[in-house]
């Protein structure tokens, strides 16, 4: 049975072991998040798995927080739904007294207090905050189970991190890659070069990774009065926000392979 | 020594008050912490009185749920007629397998939940969802506790026109799907649903969703050692809830009847 | 009087066992072998025996082939099914082939399904477990269609329809609603498709294509990725590296074409009149 785990007991050896509850399981799939000039997008892959058998073929792992949030969980599942709604009480709590939505940087530093807060009993889950920050720039904020944190442009967590972060790194920012003379690498990329990066990860994640699949979810926050940037050529864009008056999210969804 | 006042020159037997001067309850207590039990005290249990799979669909009008009437002694069938799937109110049923006293206690604490409800008479009642979201926070916030219930439970249920199908184990892990199954039949009668079902759950019948689950059923009694060939069908729909009476299929056993031994042996 | 110092024990040699236990606690752990999780099956129908497989191999939960073959050559008309670590069903089956072949020739006649049987869990049981091969063997010989499944240790069963891998319940519970005795070739290889792909859409261990291997009395037709349901999508970009992209610290251009100047002494030109 997956919930037991067997405690070795070093000086007993012999004796009947006691077998011992395990509170965490492991739930595969994947999250990614890119930060553009004024974007940002945020995915992730929507099975979740236990062992070898597939639990739902969609079960969502990007969770949209506000009009310039988005928030993505990896790791085991109970954990990530349960810090998520955490999450959304405090923001909401935040909105009441406030009378505004949390800036993105106080939810970074926010969900970092919380994860660490549970520091000797964590919450086994990998997060990738994105939006877009007050100055209107695009950010991706990465967050450790205990709670460290980093602002990055680019992050892949989960089950296929070690195939997707490299594959970024090399793309995103050129790692391994010389310019040619007279053709620097470009400051910024545009939004339709990193959606198709960001189906590319997943479509190649799910190739070579037994825990990817199924489905992709992928949200993009665009900065207020920015354009659309060939985001409505998209299939099966949605937008989730009411009003362009400020910050919009819209939302892209993929098939990937099944099996 | 005890250097709190009020307990100086008393028995040494604190259970037994010879001067009757403090009701013992609001005697300071200076004496160690715990007692001779408290490392006895144990959390972490394992299932003894055990049920196997729950399996279910959605279909046309609602959600329809299986589960067989044993419980299990480990590997012996101790109880033949009990029932693991209990209606909750008038829109949900949850299935239950796992450790049988743990969902007793689960059905005593819904129903107790249902009761209190009830009573505020403000013309709300739990559906499905709420039922399955305080499900989920009794079950995760028990394995936080390191004390968990150890069950894994479906929750299914038709209210404000709407299907509800949802999971909740022990770990207090939940999923949504079209086909649900817990135990063996997630391995052996989930591939069976997904094929029949998924797509179809706006058009599949009554009895077409009766037959699948029969058909499930079965299969799951071939190969699962756990189950008996004695189970119910919850059916939720508009209507409202029905569990049925305790039913059983046809099952055949010669498909081997020309072959002898497990090697070479041919007679 | 002085005997030789090296006493060997009678029967297996175990003392490995506790070294390699000690340098896996020590944090030395053996390699890990590709495991194949997989789906295999067999089914007997009214002419034969079809064996059925996916074609996924897994190291740990990276998917290391995509397109492997899990039905392997026995005899003309005995193929056998591996589950487990790869290197195991392949060398086992290998050899079993081997030995099948030398015992054809040296009775002068086809050999039988029982026979491999025989080999393999006689083989399997004197390893106790440690060769991980989870078997499906199948064939048609003077006896008639054979199906058997042999465990790692050793274990055999005999019957009309089995499953292996980790991918074996879901394939199983195919086998269960819908096998008949006496099938038709067509109904039978759709059956065989059907359990392989509950395998490979369900267990995760499972995947990509279906490959079959329809054995009757004299005709082994094997039907390699008879069902392709999983190709690999179209990316959105051309990941293509313009010259020069990848850096260099050092240029050193070799001459690899050697030449040498012959020049003849005392040898009168070939006369080519």
């Amino acid at each position: 049975m997956p919930d037991m785990v067997t405690l070795p007991h070093s000086s007993l050896s012999g004796k009947p072991q006691q077998r011992q509850f395990n509170p965490y399981s492991e739930n595969g799939g994947t999250i990614l998040a890119i930060s553009g000039a004024d974007f940002s997008v945020i995915a992730g892959d929507t099975r979740q798995s236990e062992g070898y058998s597939i639990q739902t073929r969609y079960a969502p792992k990007v969770f949209r927080l506000t009009d310039n949030a988005v928030l993505a969980v990896n790791g085991f599942a109970a954990d990530g739904n349960m810090f998520v709604k955490q999450v959304r009480q405090r923001l909401e709590w935040y909105r009441h007294a406030h009378a505004k939505d949390m800036p993105l940087r106080a939810i970074a530093r926010l969900i970092q207090t919380m994860l660490y807060a549970r520091r000797f009993f964590p919450y086994y889950v990998y997060n990738i905050l994105g939006g877009i920050e007050e100055d209107g720039s695009g950010a991706v904020y990465s967050f450790d189970p205990v709670g460290s944190y980093e602002r990055e442009s680019c992050r892949a967590a989960g089950a296929a991190q070690s195939l997707v972060q490299p594959f970024l790194d090399n793309q995103i920012y050129f790692k391994n890659q010389v310019p040619r003379p007279g053709h620097p690498h470009p400051q910024h990329l545009s939004l339709e070069t990193v959606i198709q990066l960001v189906i590319d990860s997943f479509t190649s994640a799910t190739e070579r990774h037994i825990e990817v699949g199924d489905g992709l979810e992928m949200f993009v926050v665009l900065a207020k009065g920015s354009p659309l940037h060939g985001l409505e050529n998209f299939d099966g864009v949605q937008e989730m926000t009411v009003t362009n008056e400020g910050e919009r999210i819209f939302v892209v969804r993929r098939n990937l392979k099944r099996d | 020594m005890d250097h709190f006042p009020t307990n100086w020159g008393r028995p040494r037997n604190d259970a037994f008050d010879a001067y009757g001067t403090y009701p013992i309850s609001q005697r300071p207590y200076n004496g160690p912490t715990t007692d001779a039990f408290s490392d006895g005290i144990q959390h972490t249990q394992q299932p003894i009185v055990t049920g196997t799979s729950v399996l279910a669909i959605k279909y046309k009008d609602g959600i329809m749920m299986a589960a067989d009437n044993l419980a299990s002694y480990g590997s012996l069938a101790r109880f033949k007629d009990i029932q693991r799937l209990h209606p909750v109110g008038n829109n949900t049923v949850i299935g239950a397998g796992g450790d049988m006293s743990d969902f007793q206690y689960i059905q005593a604490l819904l129903d107790q939940l249902m009761i209190e409800e009830f009573t505020e008479q403000d013309g709300h009642s739990l559906g499905p969802s709420e039922i399955h979201e305080y499900l989920s926070h009794v079950m995760y916030s028990r394995r936080s506790k390191m004390d968990p219930l150890w069950n894994s439970l479906i929750v299914g249920g038709f209210k404000d026109e709407k299907r509800f199908l949802s999971y909740v184990d022990l770990l207090g892990t939940t999923y949504s799907a079209s086909t649900l199954a817990t135990g063996y039949g997630s391995y052996i009668a989930q591939p069976l649903l997904r094929k029949a079902v998924e797509g179809n759950e706006d058009v599949l019948t009554e009895d077409e969703a009766v037959k699948i689950l029969e058909q499930s059923m079965k299969v799951l009694f071939y190969r699962d050692a756990r189950s008996l060939n004695k189970y119910q069908i919850a059916k939720i729909t508009a209507d409202g809830v029905s569990v049925s009476e305790s039913r059983s299929v046809e099952t055949h056993w010669s498909f081997a009847e020309g072959i002898r031994g497990y090697g070479a042996q041919t007679q | 009087m002085l005997t030789a110092s090296v006493y060997s024990n009678p029967g297996f040699d175990f003392s490995n066992l506790t070294r390699n236990n000690f340098l896996s606690e020590k944090g030395l752990p053996l390699p890990k072998a590709t495991s194949t999780g997989t789906t295999i099956v067999g089914c007997v129908f009214e002419d034969g025996i079809i064996l059925g497989a996916d074609t996924r191999a897994t190291e740990g939960p990276i998917v290391a082939d995509k397109n492997c073959e899990k039905i392997h050559y026995i005899t003309e008309s005995i193929r056998c099914c591996g589950a487990g670590t790869a290197a195991d069903t392949e060398f086992v089956t290998n050899l079993i082939s081997s030995n099948m072949e030398m015992h054809a020739l040296t009775h002068g006649r086809k050999p039988r399904v029982v026979t491999a049987m025989t080999m393999l869990k006689q083989y399997l049981f004197r390893h106790q477990g440690h060769v991980g091969a989870a078997l499906v063997l199948g064939g048609v010989d003077a006896t008639g269609p054979n199906l058997f499944t042999i465990a790692p240790h050793g274990s055999t069963d005999k019957l009309p329809y089995v499953t292996m891998g980790s991918g074996s319940l879901a394939a199983m519970a195919v086998f269960e609603s819908n096998w008949q005795a006496n099938m038709s070739r067509a109904a039978a290889l759709q059956l065989v498709k059907d359990a392989i792909s509950a395998g490979i859409f369900n267990d995760l261990g499972s995947g990509s294509n279906v490959d079959a291997c329809i054995i009757t009395v004299n005709h082994t037709e094997m039907l390699r990725n008879v069902e392709m349901p999983n190709e690999r999508v179209q990316k959105e970009r051309t990941y293509v590296f313009p010259k020069g992209t990848t850096a260099w610290k050092k240029e050193d251009i070799k001459k690899l074409v050697l030449s040498e100047e012959v020049t003849p002494i005392g040898v009168e030109a070939m006369d080519t009149d």
